[in-house]
């Protein structure tokens, strides 16, 4: 560790600080500042003087007082004790903070990210006396009921493995000991490592498998894949949050890391108090024993937000290595960016756009860059990967903001909320017309039935068709009303009102409707299409649309969604009414 | 540490520059004492070596450069609170405006707060009633919640928070709100308006006033709201109290903000206003909440002025990302006399799922709001296209969900300032109104649910049902 060196503060302006003789220090070190020890991090060094960004209320500091340089990069601790946490945007536990200093965050306190007086059960399953390197897996620690924790070799250790045993260890005891070329390195169950930069791996693959979040628009038509990034912009009241929480919820990961920055208090209580009572619907266990939580709320001080997301990839990265796939979830990346933001203005740097530094895009792009497939660096070969989506809130949801701009360069996958859908409750409010995604090839492989994916895909490019051909016919029946129109006409706008209602509509709050299976997509979305098949052969054979509109079976179908998929004979039965009710319609127009 | 200074340097705007101060520290405030001995106050708003930027509250007329003493308080800025302060007029920094004694503090409190502990909060989930259909009925209101009204120049908003502060209740429970209020920059009218409303009612006792009027010195307005929430904070997680906030009007305090904000030559954000607006305003809005372990509860309702009505205007804008939704007032609804005025549609209170259903409300709540939202949606539509083709091109179906939209305006939405409903008469007239649809239109409803409460209300409907016209066809 470089030598500690004492600077004194010159000049405060809310959350930075100057201090000079700060010679030696290094670009974000974390220092110390003032009496009560503020934590903060070098943001910029002229000479002997630093400018440090505060990740704590600045009120009551002055110059005169001195700053500590602690000589290491804002990092954090990696080892069990993670999961089920919930931490601000710094990585201190926030359970623990209660504890410490009551219903409100108060300055100064040092609690560390992982719990010192646990004791975790550790099985080696590494050889003492071989030869490892950064990434190999040393052993396992059953954190929860759903996750394995491999303990690995710190990245930047090689040596020969020695002292390895099974045992009873909290965090910070001895498991063994690396010979390395520098002498003795001390193996523990935890490790430390610098959040803004990006954990090493072996190599970096392409994402090949769709991410399933049992949302169906999500996964129908704009799939996101493992390892892949998404981002979901939209004004406020669109739904942003809820579709971030359903995601952290159903998605098929692994691993969720959840990143509450800079939004609403309330939201997190909310994340809190649900989250523990969800059962996943994989594994059958509460869903909080996958989950790692940051809360970072609006009201705490900006550039503890800035750090969030970075210590939020961190812990992301770190269980990708162990071979797992990682979801993680920024909500939303605009406070983030407007945290950039306000540092930057306190640092009187030159603005780019709205103000933002001209980093931004640069900062934005490295973010997502850490997400991706990987071949996990050390042994046994493994591959973990990690997917981002995050949540962008553009102001008036004007799309060319310079937040939504730099990230749409990045991401793959674009998840467009639009105002009108919220405001007519279809939710979620996704546009089907602009969003994308560039992972739909995988989709098909998703299914265990090869050929139920590829009719999937098919019948979800034909539904796509529909939509399309209704946001144009929709203009004209606006202009000349719905008689003028052709009866096939006719038909396609009321199946992409099916489409719409029927399938793309997903109430997050109703016990069935909020998840819903791939293969019971395949069902509802096979149950639209069929109606509208049939009905149109109905229409050519002279069948009145009026008639067709009316069959009770319209209203099964549109009630479909809400079978619980343990009972999908009564779904596929649905298919039996439609052909059956339009048999009947059919023969009595040709009698 | 008393510590005085005669070193003022530079006066520009609100703001002065003070020098060769020893031990200033940010954030604290100061007294300044003008030549013919007023004192005005002030705050730290950046610290260089000896150099001290101070914001001056009350505005720097009249201040000038050689006979000014500035004296260092040493502390940050904090209000004197004790249960005396209920039934009391205080200015936007917190000192008493009308003819009563100054308060015994049973404690000074920090106006600028801390942080609650997101793993400390306790999730609002408490229907407010509030008598009010458009709320109760679609927007419900929780403990805890901050709801803010978006408003514009002329419209009545006023009247829907006076309306607010009288008929809010708990259901079931006898408690009463305590209203803390600030005024920022609003006219003496408006303001008189809600302080009589409250003395009419009785509800001025349980009520304390922050006044800044819109001649009162404009820096004052950052203070305002900080001292405001420093009192419902006392109320409510000392005192055991619900308080209902009120901040009208935050746009006035934005401005000052950006006021200050170009005086220390910021760069501006959209607008001109500073960049970390919307920190500044989550400092504020996140204080509302409930806390683990406390009785109390603070709901916020604060009211801001949309200019020309732009809800992407900044200052609507980021309000609209903290809050948990938002009311928002609709000027031609306001024409048609519908009052109050509320536009259904982009009007959202987050919390609503969580504050209603069997227990605290009713079962239908959920599944009623989402069919009458739908509907409605449907019904404005047709109503905008009944403008450009005329009501005779509409379909059958157009105009049915026409008519409905404009019943829903006049019944359901408009009930004057001075009706209180209760959210089951809410409920039923939801039903009433809906009693014009078939059960197959009614997706967004749980059948059973159709089945439970429509009867009631399809019997008087009956013969109308049977005109529904038949789609032509061949």
């Amino acid at each position: 560790m470089a030598e500690e060196k004492n600077g004194k503060i010159v000049k405060v302006a809310g959350p930075v600080v100057v201090a000079e003789g700060m010679l030696g220090a290094h670009m974000y070190d974390v220092v110390r500042v003032g009496e009560e020890n503020l934590i903060g991090e070098i943001v910029e060094l002229r000479g002997d003087r630093a400018s440090i960004q505060v990740y704590e209320d600045t009120v009551g500091i002055g110059p005169g007082e001195r700053v500590i340089n602690t000589g290491t990069p804002l990092s954090v601790e990696l080892g069990p004790g993670l999961i089920s946490n919930i931490y601000d945007g710094i990585q201190r536990p926030l359970s623990a903070l209660v504890e410490a200093q009551g219903s409100f965050i108060k300055r100064g306190s040092q609690i560390p990210g992982l719990p010192r007086d646990k004791k975790w059960h550790f099985t080696p399953t590494a050889v003492n006396g071989s030869d490892v390197r950064p990434g190999d897996i040393l052993g396992q620690v059953q954190e929860s009921t759903l996750v394995l924790h491999k303990i690995m070799v710190p990245p930047g250790v090689w040596g020969k493995l020695e002292g390895l045993t099974e045992g009873d260890y909290t965090v910070t005891d001895k498991i063994g000991v690396v010979k390395t070329q520098s002498g003795d390195h001390v193996l523990t169950l935890m490790q430390k490592w610098p959040v803004r930069r990006p954990r090493p791996v072996a190599q970096r693959l392409n994402p090949n498998k769709i991410l399933l979040t049992g949302q169906r628009v999500i996964d129908a038509f704009f799939p996101i894949a493992k390892g892949g990034t998404a981002c979901v912009p939209g004004p406020f009241g669109t739904g942003k949050t809820v579709v971030q929480h359903q995601l952290a919820k159903w998605v098929d990961a692994d691993i969720v890391v959840y990143v509450g920055c800079g939004e609403r208090g309330n939201e997190m209580t909310d994340v809190l108090k649900e989250f523990p009572e969800l059962i996943d619907p994989h594994s059958g266990e509460p869903l909080m024993k996958r989950v790692v939580l940051l809360a970072n709320t609006s009201d705490m001080p900006v550039a503890a937000r800035e750090a969030s997301v970075y210590t939020g990839i961190t812990i992301a990265e770190y269980f990708r290595d162990m071979g797992l796939s990682v979801g993680m979830m920024a909500d939303s990346t605009s406070r983030w960016a407007e945290a950039m933001r306000e540092i930057s203005t306190r640092l009187e740097e030159m603005p780019a756009e709205e103000g933002y530094p001209a980093y931004l895009g640069a900062r934005i792009a490295s973010f997502y860059e850490r997400a991706g497939r990987v071949v996990c660096a050390g042994t046994p070969q493994r591959e973990g990967a990690l997917s981002i989506i995050g949540a962008v809130s553009p102001p008036g949801g004007d799309l060319s903001d310079s937040v939504v701009q730099a990230t749409l360069h990045v991401v793959k996958v674009f998840w467009s909320l639009l105002a009108r859908l919220a405001q007519q409750r279809h939710f979620p409010a996704i546009d089907w017309l602009t969003s994308y995604s560039f992972y739909k090839q995988y989709l098909a492989e998703t299914f265990e039935d090869k050929e139920q994916g590829a009719a999937f895909v098919e019948m979800t490019r034909q539904a796509m068709a529909l939509l399309e051909q209704e946001s144009q016919l929709i203009e004209i029946v606006r202009l000349v009303g719905a008689e003028s129109i052709s009866a096939a006409d006719r038909l396609a706008l009321e199946t992409a009102k099916s489409i719409r209602e029927d399938f793309l509509h997903q109430n997050a709050f109703h016990k069935v409707d909020t998840y819903t299976q791939i293969e019971k997509q395949h069902d509802l979305l096979m149950l639209i299409l069929r109606f509208h098949r049939q009905a149109l052969a109905a229409i050519e054979h002279g069948v009145d649309t009026a008639d067709l509109f009316a069959l009770p079976v319209r209203e099964d179908i549109a009630r479909a969604k809400y079978i619980d998929y343990a009972e999908a004979d009564k779904i596929r039965g649905i298919a039996d009414l439609i052909d059956r009710q339009i048999r009947e319609l059919y023969s009595a127009v040709t009698s | 540490m008393l510590k005085e200074y005669k070193t003022v340097r530079e006066i520009a705007g609100p703001l002065m520059l003070v020098e060769g101060v020893d031990q200033a520290k940010y954030g604290q405030i100061v007294d300044i004492e003008m030549g013919d001995g007023t004192i005005r106050h002030g705050q730290i708003l950046q610290v260089e070596n000896d150099k001290v930027l101070i914001q001056v509250f009350e505005g720097t007329e009249g201040i000038n450069v050689r006979d000014t003493t500035v004296r260092f308080l040493g502390k940050p800025m904090e209000l004197a609170v004790s249960p005396d302060i209920l039934g009391r007029v205080f200015s936007g920094t917190g000192r008493p405006r009308d003819d009563g004694p100054p308060i015994l503090p049973k404690k000074r409190m920090n106006i600028n707060g801390n942080p609650i502990n997101p793993y400390a909060r306790d999730y609002p989930n408490e229907f407010i009633q509030t008598g009010i259909s458009t709320i109760d009925g679609l927007n419900p209101l929780v403990r805890g919640q901050k709801l803010p009204i978006f408003s514009g120049a002329g419209l009545p908003h006023d009247q829907i928070t006076a309306q607010l502060a009288r008929q809010s209740t708990v259901l079931g429970k006898g408690e009463a709100f305590a209203v803390v209020f600030a005024a920022m920059g609003i006219t003496f009218e408006a303001a008189q308006f809600f302080i009589n409303d409250l003395t009419e009612t009785g509800a001025i006792e349980r009520a304390v006033l922050f006044i800044n009027l819109a001649n009162d010195p404009a820096i004052e307005r950052i203070a305002a709201p900080r001292v405001a929430l420093t009192a419902a904070e006392y109320l409510a997680f000392e005192e055991d109290m619900h308080v209902l906030v009120i901040l009208n009007d935050m746009t006035n305090y934005c401005e000052a903000l950006r006021e200050i904000s170009a005086a220390r030559k910021e760069v501006p954000g959209r607008r001109g206003y500073p960049g970390y607006l919307y920190t500044d305003l989550a400092t504020i809005y996140e204080r509302a909440g409930r806390v683990k372990g406390k009785k109390g509860s603070i709901t916020m309702v604060p009211v801001l002025t949309m200019p020309e009505d732009d809800k992407t205007h900044p200052v609507p804008d980021l309000t609209g990302y903290i809050t948990e939704g938002q009311i928002i007032m609709s000027r031609p609804l306001h024409r048609k006399a519908v009052a109050p005025p509320v536009d259904a549609l982009p009007s959202l209170s987050r919390l609503k799922d969580k504050g209603i259903g069997p227990d605290k409300t009713r079962e239908d709540h959920a599944d009623l709001y989402n069919q009458l939202y739908a509907a409605y949606a449907r019904g404005k539509e047709a109503q905008e296209l009944a403008t450009i083709l005329g009501e005779a091109a509409l379909s059958a179906e157009d105009q049915k969900y026409m008519k409905f939209a404009n019943e829903f305006e006049s019944r359901f939405i408009s009930q004057g300032y001075y009706e209180n409903r209760s959210v089951f008469q809410t409920l039923d007239l939801g039903w009433e109104l809906l009693s014009m649809f078939e059960n197959v239109e009614l997706k967004r409803i749980d059948i059973k649910l159709i089945n439970k409460y429509m009867p009631r209300f399809r019997k008087e409907k009956e013969p109308e049902q049977k005109t529904e016209p038949v789609k032509a066809e061949n």
